[in-house]
């Protein structure tokens, strides 16, 4: 017995090496589970603090493009608004509120940001004390930039469209078919579009939008334009290309959206046994 | 160890932390040299201590950076592989005469044959543990060879830039 304990204690080094590793693995195992809540990363209490501070300071050097690019959001927005708001002279017939109302909108600032890995994150300065839930869909005025993952009571964690397991229900604008953006983990400027059968013609410079298919965005947010069109090794499948219409590097204010019918589509769904055609 | 010197080693950990986390990890030359000049903070702790401390030290560093990067286990993982290869390796450099008392392991007193001997192959080490986890999953392509030396040439260089400048002769720091 005393042997036994002594050839232990002469390996004790190599033990908690195992060990260690061992916890390694498993956090690494575990971060991408559905219910991986707040756990060890970057929307920690703590964590989220210091990096909300760090932003604070950085900025002032992007003030600049950050109002460049809500001035134009704002634009856009009241160029709409023109377009909806009734005339005097032509009836006005209102919407009954549950057709009317299905996205909720957030804004939030990102505090920290990663953009060269293979599994980006990003984390917001805003968590469920203001509204912040599991499922939104985060975008910019430049378009889609990821999904949250997470969230603590101030702060949130977004996987980004940095990452290779994030797909997102897109469709080619002008022709209405529907695929998948999936990033490949090369570039941080461009992704591959999935599931374009082989008839589909299409064409460089064609945009990708969101499909509204999956409760996580509304229709018609960009995600950007198509740059290459092989034929590819898949024999049933197109191989696209294609350039992120967001700029992931100039990252600052986002928006935040949640379908408020999110729960009733899942039920029903789930009662009709579909799955969700949004392939997360 | 004295006193002192735990507690400038200490101050040096947080050092090498804050500015992993907060100056490092934006900056990444042309998208694939990463710098990790944290690893440097268990490669210089002093020749005398033992395997366990520097273990759980690298385990704590680890998981600090892992947070802030969102990386979760990467980083404790290849840190931790390091720190316990790290001792054996420094046997295994023991240079004829063996190692003076109370000197670190840095490169104004042991030179730059020894100390690049010393940790040129344990950074590569980390980094290629490093990116293979971070590739993982993923159709691994060439650009991990290019990313892996890319990030070791680039924490290399700075190591030894801040061991020169920052470091004096047979002192901590």
């Amino acid at each position: 017995m005393q042997r036994i304990l002594l050839f232990v204690y002469s390996i004790r080094a190599f033990l908690l090496f195992v060990g260690l590793e061992l916890v390694a693995a498993w956090m690494l195992l575990n971060y991408n589970s559905r219910q991986g809540a707040v756990f060890l990363n970057s929307s920690g209490q703590f964590t989220g603090s210091i990096l909300n501070t760090k932003d604070s300071f950085l900025e002032y050097f992007y003030l600049g493009s950050t109002n460049e690019a809500l001035s134009e959001k704002n634009a856009r927005l009241l160029k709409r608004l023109e377009n909806l708001s009734p005339l005097g002279d032509t009836t006005f017939f209102e919407l009954d509120s549950g057709f009317a109302h299905t996205f909720d909108f957030w804004s939030a600032k990102v505090i920290n940001n990663s953009l060269h890995l293979h599994q980006n994150y990003l984390t917001l300065n805003k968590g469920k004390k203001q509204g912040i839930k599991v499922g939104m869909g985060v975008f910019n005025e430049q378009g889609v930039i990821g999904r949250v993952t997470g969230v603590s009571t101030n702060f949130a964690t977004v996987i980004s469209l940095l990452h290779t397991d994030l797909l997102v229900s897109s469709k080619i604008k002008h022709s209405g078919v529907i695929a998948s953006t999936r990033w490949d983990g090369v570039d941080s400027k461009r992704a591959k579009l999935l599931y374009v059968p082989r008839h589909v013609e299409v064409e460089v410079g064609d945009t990708v939008v969101t499909s509204g298919f999956n409760a996580t965005f509304p229709e018609g947010i960009h995600i950007g334009v198509i740059d290459a069109v092989n034929e590819g090794e898949e024999t049933n499948y197109l191989d696209i290309g294609l350039e992120f219409s967001t700029d992931f590097s100039k990252l600052s204010y986002v928006y935040l959206v949640e379908n408020s019918m999110r729960a009733e589509l899942d039920t029903l769904t789930s009662k009709t046994n579909l799955l969700p055609n949004d392939g997360q | 160890m004295t006193g002192s010197n735990v507690v400038k080693l200490g101050i040096a950990f947080l050092m090498y932390f804050m500015v992993q986390v907060f100056v490092l990890k934006d900056l990444v030359l042309f998208g694939d040299a990463f710098c990790f000049l944290y690893v440097y903070a268990i490669l210089l702790m002093p020749i005398e201590v033992r395997s366990t401390p520097i273990m759980l030290l690298a385990f704590v560093m680890g998981i600090l950076i892992d947070v802030f990067y969102d990386t979760p286990g990467m980083h404790t993982g290849s840190i931790v592989l390091l720190a316990f290869l790290r001792n054996p390796w420094i046997k295994v450099n023991t240079p004829r005469g063996g190692y003076d008392e109370n000197v670190p392991p840095i490169l104004p007193n042991m030179g730059l044959a020894w100390s690049t001997a010393y940790t040129f192959p344990l950074v590569l080490l980390h980094h290629a543990c490093f990116f293979y986890l971070d590739f993982l999953g993923t159709s691994v392509s060439p650009s991990i060879v290019i990313r892996i030396l890319g990030s070791v040439l680039f924490t290399f260089v700075m190591g030894n830039v801040v061991q020169l400048l920052l470091y004096t002769k047979k002192k901590g720091i």
